[in-house]
């Protein structure tokens, strides 16, 4: 090998980045900040629902609220984790010295700061009370979103069509890399169940972003335009936008939640110490979730008046995705049976995971059966849902994933005992803010709203008192990383950093080298 | 220069990307701002002149580091840099992109299927939506194209047999003559090469040049214009953004042309030509879709 290859000096070495583990860890900082200010956003939404009546702000400042906050947390917070760590340790666990395309790795990131800038200039002016930000719901069903939104929607519109370069590029390099870079004898059925599950995420960003892209093209065309995709008047449809905007937001929701998949396939295992059970059932029930997940979008629709048979369908189809997911729930609990365990961090997080995923997975198919959702839809029930599969789902994952690779990344544990602290505080707090949402919901209560009738308050006022619990409870993780990665302490770890931990990640130094590996390792 | 690692070769850092990433967002911000002409509010509230000139400065910036981005990388690859794994990087990258552009098309052709096999006639009171038709507009009738819309507006369909087909004729030879090209780079065949080459892009611009000929036909004689209805609305969406593909494919080949007056394509090393090529028959099968889709049926 020639001279030792480093990075640039200064900030250069992070605007200029062309290398994995910076780039990752830029995502990972950057969706931990919007993590925060969609929490702050959450934080004024519950305040605002402790009690009936208007206590805060006025309604359509609370709609902004929703919207912004939905938008900050799908697009900034949980897309971008989930970028960072694939970023971080999709090559270390192929074998592979980097991403394939660095330099197009760059520019993926570096335009989500931008695209969020444009949102937050809108949200900025908002709390300066000098114009609205969207206040449609992190939907933006037209005509909401066309004839009645705000000036700051035009904003919105480019900020998206960013957001959506910034992950077609990302999920072009990584199925690239995936392809391209796995060291020799890492055959395809060979490969961490984290590395799958991101081949086929990253395939289905691909294929639906540009829907996005298209459904805010038809909004911007229709505001400014006089083009009519979304007005009956001149022959469109305001259905047309929910029809096109779920087929890009259903597999979205599985963008969010497959890599979460592959976390926990890899954290289980190693804290029960067993194989993971079922790895090739683990890579076909993602496949078809992957594949169902483009013919169920209408389940979000089933009260716009679709015809009988396209409800049914929809319905069928809905439930058929449960059946692979059940497949990957019965392959983790599986894999504890009868296990070593040893419920570190990493294990505490990916338990309750499964325990809580499994529940948004119930409510989901609750939900499925269309004439139980006509009564549902619109309602604190589906919020609850949501919130279980992406809060105690995705974000916990995520949280997990850090907790089991931080070692590696920085070289140096964690403070074990506030890990544990943060870990119960988030569980309590998480299901006093998101299970009493089913109840009110089933009782109808609807969603998006700044007030209620008086027999949701006493649940409500329980809500947010699980909601500042879980929102204070997140300081701790920020002082955690603080602690660990600026102010360095804690006590150095071995490469392989849990015994149980399989995988050529922990073949390499903590924390890892520049080029994760420059000559391809050996995989038997 | 990076240094080639025993096996795998990393590229260097470069200030592109993060600048690219900046004009980006003026292109954005200055667009954002450009378009709401007075209706705007708190940071909008403008006429768009300073939001034209952002705008105009992100583009400018975008082309300016397109230009030293691919210089570099070209200089890369001249410099026999690039490892036959990059190569392959390179292409899958660009296959998978094609493919992101396939399903951005996707959503415009699944619109139009939408409004002309469901939303209108649904309007005209087919199916269950007889009582839609009933309150809103009792004397609106389905037919496509929709030259007459519920709100009453009007206009005329584009016939598909005149300019239209003149232009996928040009098209489709246009890839033909592109396919020879590519045989002779890769068997060497300079001349051969320029000719179908140049033959090709004078294909494309004549394409571009009726295409406007008709968009002017259109609306200043046929009142088809973007907000004459969905008619409208899907037609220039359509071939609007067809016609903006094809101008970047034009420009992609007409860089490979220079670069190969320049004779910096090689028979074994021309990654650049082939990813042009995929793109220009990308652009030619959308072509083909939307001359059966929006003219012909
Ligand atoms: C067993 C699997 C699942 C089923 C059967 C299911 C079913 C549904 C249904 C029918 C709705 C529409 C409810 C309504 O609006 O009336 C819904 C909403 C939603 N689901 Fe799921 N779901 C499942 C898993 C997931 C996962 C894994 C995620 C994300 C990680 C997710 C995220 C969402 C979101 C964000 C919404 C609400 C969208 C909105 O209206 O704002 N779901 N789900
Ligand atoms: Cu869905």
């Amino acid at each position: 090998m020639g001279e030792h290859h480093g990075p640039m000096k200064g900030i250069k070495r992070w605007l200029f980045a062309t290398n994995h583990k910076d780039i990752g860890a830029m995502y990972l900082w950057f969706s931990f900040i919007m993590f925060l200010t969609g929490g702050f956003m959450a934080m004024i939404i519950r305040a605002e629902l402790m009690y009936p009546g208007l206590q805060l702000v006025d309604p359509n400042f609370f709609n902004q609220m929703t919207t912004t906050h939905g938008l900050i947390m799908v697009f900034g917070a949980v897309m971008p984790a989930f970028v960072g760590l694939a970023n971080y340790m999709v090559p270390m666990m192929i074998g592979a010295p980097d991403m394939a395309l660095p330099r197009l790795n760059n520019w993926s990131f570096w335009i989500l700061p931008f695209a969020f800038s444009l949102l937050i200039i809108a949200i900025i002016q908002s709390f300066l009370g000098i114009a609205d930000a969207p206040n449609f719901g992190w939907t933006f069903y037209a005509p909401l979103s066309t004839k009645y939104g705000p000036a700051s929607t035009d904003f919105f519109i480019f900020s998206v069509h960013m957001m959506g370069i910034s992950s077609i590029m990302g999920a072009v390099n990584v199925i690239v890399t995936i392809f391209n870079l796995r060291a020799p004898g890492m055959t395809l059925m060979k490969m961490p169940l984290f590395v799958w599950t991101w081949l086929i995420t990253a395939f289905l960003l691909i294929a639906v972003m540009p829907v996005l892209a298209g459904a805010v093209t038809m909004m911007l065309t229709d505001r400014h335009f006089g083009t009519s995709f979304f007005d009956a008047a001149g022959g469109g449809d305001p259905v047309l936008f929910q029809h096109v905007f779920w087929f890009f937001g259903h597999p979205e929701v599985y963008i969010m939640i497959l890599p979460a998949f592959g976390i926990v396939s890899a954290i289980i295992p190693t804290f029960a110490r067993k194989p993971l059970f079922g790895y090739a059932s683990m890579v076909y029930a993602t496949a078809s979730i992957a594949f169902l997940s483009f013919l169920v979008w209408a389940h979000h629709m089933f009260t716009v008046g679709l015809p009988l048979a396209g409800n049914l369908f929809y319905m069928y189809m809905t439930m058929l995705i449960a059946v692979p997911t059940g497949v990957k729930v019965f392959n983790w609990v599986a894999t504890m049976w009868k296990g070593s365990m040893t419920f570190e961090v990493p294990m505490l997080f990916s338990i309750a995971f499964v325990v809580l995923f499994t529940i948004g997975g119930f409510s989901g198919l609750m939900l499925a059966i269309t004439p139980v959702d006509q009564q549902y839809h619109d309602t604190y029930f589906v919020v609850a849902h949501f919130h279980y599969v992406l809060v105690s789902g995705a974000v916990f994952s995520i949280v997990a994933g850090v907790y089991y690779w931080l070692p590696k990344w920085t070289g140096r544990m964690y403070n074990v005992g506030l890990a544990k602290l943060h870990f119960w505080a988030s569980l309590i707090f998480v299901n006093l803010l998101f299970f009493p949402m089913h109840f009110v919901g089933l009782a109808g209560m609807p969603r998006r709203y700044s007030d209620y009738s008086l027999q949701f308050a006493d649940f409500n006022w329980w809500i947010s008192i699980g909601g500042f619990g879980f929102g204070l409870s997140q300081l701790i993780l920020l002082w955690i990383l603080i602690d660990v990665c600026f102010r360095k302490k804690g006590e150095s770890v071995s490469d392989q950093v849990w015994d149980g931990a399989e995988g050529l990640e922990w073949t390499l130094p903590s924390p890892a080298p520049y080029h994760s590996f420059t000559t391809p390792p050996v995989v038997k | 220069m990076a240094e080639k690692t025993t096996h795998y070769y990393v590229p260097e850092q470069s200030p592109w990307p993060f600048i690219t990433a900046i004009s980006l967002f003026l292109v954005a911000f200055g667009a954002a701002n450009f378009i709401q002409q007075n209706s705007g509010s708190g940071i909008a509230a403008n006429d768009g002149t300073s939001g034209s000139y952002i705008l105009a400065l992100g583009i400018a910036g975008i082309v300016i580091m397109m230009f030293v981005w691919f210089r570099d990388t070209i200089k890369e690859s001249l410099a026999n840099m690039n490892s036959a794994q990059m190569d392959r990087s390179y292409r899958m990258g660009m296959m998978w992109f094609i493919f992101s552009e396939v399903m951005f098309f996707g959503a415009f052709f699944g619109a139009l299927f939408y409004v002309r096999i469901l939303a209108v006639p649904w309007l005209g009171g087919a199916g269950e939506e007889a009582m839609t038709h009933e309150l809103l507009w009792p004397d609106f009738q389905a037919m496509w194209p929709l030259t007459l819309t519920p709100g009453g507006a009007t206009t005329e369909a584009m016939p598909a047999w005149g300019l239209p087909f003149l232009n996928t004729v040009l098209l489709v030879t246009s890839s033909i003559t592109l396919t020879i090209a590519h045989h002779a780079l890769v068997a060497g065949q300079r001349n051969k090469l320029l000719i179908s080459l140049f033959l090709t892009l004078v294909l494309g611009f004549a394409f571009l040049f009726f295409q406007v000929e008709e968009y002017v036909h259109a609306y200043t004689e046929m009142g088809l214009t973007l907000d004459a209805g969905i008619y409208g609305s899907t037609f220039f969406m359509l071939t609007g953004f067809h016609g903006m593909h094809v101008t970047i494919g034009a420009t992609m080949l007409t860089i490979m042309f220079l670069r190969a007056l320049k004779g910096n394509l090689t028979p074994d090393n021309h990654f650049a030509f082939e990813a042009s090529a995929w793109y220009w028959h990308f652009v030619d099968v959308v072509w083909l879709f939307l001359f059966v889709c929006v003219y012909w049926l």
